[in-house]
């Protein structure tokens, strides 16, 4: 066996020399990391959890790449939120149920096609039928033929194409909704309803592999879960051309690395300040910290499918809950200022005008342990003589708020164990238990907007069997008002009357509002003109290399 | 030898049948994968139904076991949830992890082996308290603390190197990883050596090796090292598999992409078919590591035979 030894000699001496040359390029890592070329922006990104299709991404990931990649009919103003029209040259309506839609002329995907009305049409119908699997789909809901492309009990679909949507010329098509919806306009900024090119249909794959849009960057390589390189598309036809030669998106495994990276000089953005930083940001950065309102407000919602949290007086428990919880308190130590007490049960990116109003919740949200006492006893006191306050444990860092809210409740009660925290292992499992109708306390809802809308906040969350409503929270005054605001034609009556919507709510407590969660990003000194939207999301067109 | 061989491999079949079955019976117990896709809000039933039936959620756990497995002898390790074969994803991840492995177990032969012989035979002389100390101290301090600090000192400190690696990890960016990877391993690897060397110094064929005249140089290599070296090949060897499964610390830290980042994420989103398809591979890798120490022991000592 005398060749073992020799072997293991030549490994050795191959391990020195491999570590000799390697240690002299040490050095060369540096540059590594910085701009290939001039004007490209490094930012951090996370894997995005789905396929990236307009339809199917609902998360900020896939997100952020749907938004430099496409331009709908609408885009929302990133300072004020407004919905601008974009690709649309008018959407017209005479009783906010059928619309008109006429797009404008001259756009056009990358690949060269032309964005026309087909386009539009062939995307929603690819997005609302149920065989592909888009999560969506219920986007198009409000489209007339949704039930039949998309049968809400996952029966066989009847149709391919929803009957509501008819192209009636080369840059014109109707839109026939089934119920009165006089802000669906507005709704259209959102990336589901992006237009698709004929490519997407005729090799999925292919598309998928790397997609084609028509906003301002390209995609020019893509390696799946490292790295995204997009560039600037030249020939855009848009206004809002990028500013910068491109964007390379990088995978982070951890949001501390990348904050690592960017204070090291080899990144130009992070998106998503880690919590455990957002104390040293500050000082870190000056300037070039971000902290900006985002459409993110967090609750508490309740299992009203039980009847201990439904019977009467509860809504007594309910607020007296509400006004236990030292919101002041708790957004300073835990959460470094980045959200702020909710006072209603919106998002203040929307604006007084958009529907936000401050103080609507009025004394039911404020800091009163007394009275909190008073009203918890009044109403029977706690079910059971403890609530158990339901979150994942895996992401998202709730545990500590959770243990402050449930802190706060229980000097509030004079009571050690009045309220406790119920960690739930995986967020699937988490949402499990929700959707099972499993809760049987009070249990952690956030809600990022869709679209920056009043309606947004209130209908998908609240209205009876709305999609996300996990509480199962019902009333008939809501529901009416919330009806009536979606016939009302004028903008400033129709939030007027979701503010009615949102004053039910608030008596009877469907839901404890808790914060209003705000963007938190920092860049380096090599870029400028850095800003968050309303969606959290950084423009990235408008960043600047110096 | 060949007959032993063949006996090994058909003792990994019911390892291997039982590894994954476990795994698959952990994940799933975890709960239904779907309801987590959607975000912070549920899946509109229909859809949630359709994509069970595309992963085949909607059958029995036997069932899907079954076409699990059946599926895997052709190759075939299922789809994750973001439309990526899961072959796909080991065909990046793996390379990754393999070269920081590598990296990491070059440190432990080569430093580990080393220090071990030096202290080996300098035993109760300040060389040895000194690197038993700090060993000592190597093996109580957590990666993760090693890896963090490392990180913050030479990359944003002092600027060495780039405190992340690139996404084609090449082998110099891995260096720094590799040796916070085998820190652990390698002050494992020290103390075993040089026990092993101290214990044989006064074993009857060294005393015959000196007595016959041969160069200090070749008793200790020959002689020596050989025969102390057999527990410390059975660690490396096992340890190759820990290393590649336990990177998960060291590639959060230095955003490596490999089988942990993989492994992680695949574990967060409750995606059976990545865990059960990364774990299986690893368990393979496992359990062929563990043949060839086996095996490694007869080139050591001549005086073991297989029947």
């Amino acid at each position: 066996m005398r060749g073992a030894t020799h072997a293991r000699w030549a490994a050795c001496a191959a391990a020195v020399a491999l570590a000799a040359t390697a240690c002299g390029d040490d050095g060369g890592g540096d540059s590594g990391g910085g701009g290939d070329g001039s004007g490209i922006v490094s930012s951090s990104w996370g894997d995005p959890q789905n396929p990236l299709e307009p339809a199917n991404t609902n998360e900020v990931q896939g997100g952020k790449v749907l938004d430099m990649l496409f331009r709908g009919l609408k885009r929302y103003d990133a300072k004020t939120g407004k919905a601008n029209d974009m690709l649309a040259e008018k959407i017209e309506t005479s009783d906010s149920q059928n619309f008109t839609v006429t797009v404008k002329s001259g756009w056009k995907f990358s690949n060269g096609e032309a964005v026309d009305a087909k386009s539009f049409v062939d995307a929603w119908n690819y997005g609302a039928s149920l065989k592909n699997n888009q999560k969506n789909a219920y986007f198009f809901g409000y489209i007339d033929g949704y039930d039949k492309t998309h049968p809400e009990d996952g029966s066989k679909q009847t149709a391919d194409t929803l009957s509501g949507l008819k192209v009636t010329g080369p840059n014109t098509f109707t839109v026939k909704l089934n119920q009165k919806f006089s802000t669906f306009p507005d709704t259209l900024g959102y990336a589901a309803f992006s237009p698709l090119p004929q490519a997407f249909f005729d090799d999925h794959a292919a598309w998928l592999n790397k997609p084609v849009g028509n906003g301002p960057y390209t995609i020019d390589s893509y390696a799946k879960g490292s790295v995204m390189k997009m560039r600037e598309w030249v020939q855009y036809p848009g206004e809002d051309k990028a500013q910068n030669g491109g964007v390379d998106l990088k995978v982070y495994t951890d949001n501390n690395t990348a904050y690592t990276d960017l204070m090291a000089g080899n990144l130009d953005l992070v998106d998503d300040v880690p919590a455990s930083q957002l104390k040293n940001a500050k000082s870190d950065l000056g300037d070039r910290y971000i902290n900006t309102p985002a459409g993110i407000i967090q609750t508490l919602a309740f299992p009203f499918y039980d009847k201990a949290w439904d019977k009467d007086g509860m809504e007594k428990v309910r607020t007296g809950l509400s006004r236990a919880i030292d919101r002041e308190q708790i957004t300073e130590t835990i959460f470094q200022k980045t959200r702020t007490p909710a006072s209603d049960w919106t998002s203040p990116v929307l604006g007084e005008a958009g529907g936000f109003k401050e103080g609507l919740c009025g004394d039911a949200c404020e800091y009163d342990p007394d009275e909190a006492k008073k009203l918890i006893e009044e109403g029977g006191g706690l079910p059971g003589g403890q609530v158990k306050i339901s979150y994942n444990a895996d992401t998202g860092s709730h545990k500590e708020w959770v243990d402050a809210v449930c802190n706060s409740v229980n000097n509030a009660l004079d009571n050690d164990k009045a309220c406790v925290g119920n960690p739930i292992g995986t967020f699937a499992d988490f949402r499990n238990q929700i959707t099972q109708s499993k809760m049987s306390g009070p249990f952690r809802a956030g809600w990022q907007m869709d679209y920056p809308l009043i309606q947004n906040f209130l209908q998908p969350l609240y209205y009876t069997n709305a999609s996300s409503n996990d509480g199962k929270w019902t009333s008939a005054e809501f529901d009416k008002l919330v009806n009536e605001a979606n016939a009302e034609t004028d903008q400033a009556k129709a939030v007027d009357l979701f503010q009615q919507a949102e004053e039910v709510l608030r008596d009877d407590m469907g839901a404890i509002p808790l914060w209003y969660q705000n963007g938190s990003a920092g860049y380096s000194q090599r870029v400028s003109n850095v800003a968050l939207n309303q969606f959290s999301v950084p423009v990235y067109n408008e960043i600047k290399v110096s | 030898m060949g007959r032993y061989v063949i006996r090994r491999l058909l003792q990994m079949i019911p390892v291997f049948f039982g590894a994954t079955l476990l795994i698959f019976l952990m994940v799933n117990v975890m709960g239904d994968p779907i309801a987590g896709l959607c975000g912070d809000r549920q899946c509109d039933p229909a859809t949630a139904t359709q994509l069970r039936k595309e992963f085949g959620l909607d059958k029995p756990l036997w069932q899907q076991y079954a076409t699990y497995m059946g599926n895997v002898f052709t190759g075939d390790f299922g789809t994750a949830f973001n439309g990526q074969e899961v072959t796909e994803l080991m065909a990046s991840a793996f390379p990754v992890t393999i070269r920081l492995t590598i990296v990491a177990i070059l440190f432990e032969i080569v430093i580990g082996i080393t220090l071990g012989v030096v202290t080996g035979l300098r035993r109760g002389r300040p060389v040895d308290t000194g690197v038993l100390l700090v060993t000592l101290v190597v093996i109580s301090v957590p990666t993760f603390v090693t890896g963090l600090l490392l990180q913050l000192l030479l990359g944003v400190e002092w600027g060495w190197i780039s405190p992340s690696v690139s996404p084609e990890a090449p082998f110099d960016e891995l260096i720094v990883p590799g040796l916070v990877l085998a820190s652990v391993s390698l002050a494992y690897v020290t103390r075993l050596t040089r026990t092993s060397i101290a214990e044989n110094r006064r074993a009857d064929y060294v005393r015959t090796a000196v007595a016959k005249g041969l160069p200090r140089r070749r008793v200790i290599t020959r002689h020596l090292l050989r025969n102390s070296l057999i527990p410390v090949v059975t660690f490396i060897g096992t340890d190759i598999g820990a290393l590649m499964g336990g990177a998960i610390v060291t590639e959060r830290i230095f955003n490596i992409h490999g089988v942990g980042f993989q492994l992680y994420q695949g574990i967060l989103r409750q995606n059976t078919q990545t865990v059960v398809g990364f774990v299986t591979v690893l368990v393979l890798v496992f359990l062929v590591a563990n043949l060839l120490v086996d095996l490694l022991y007869a080139v050591l000592d001549p005086r073991i035979r297989y029947a």
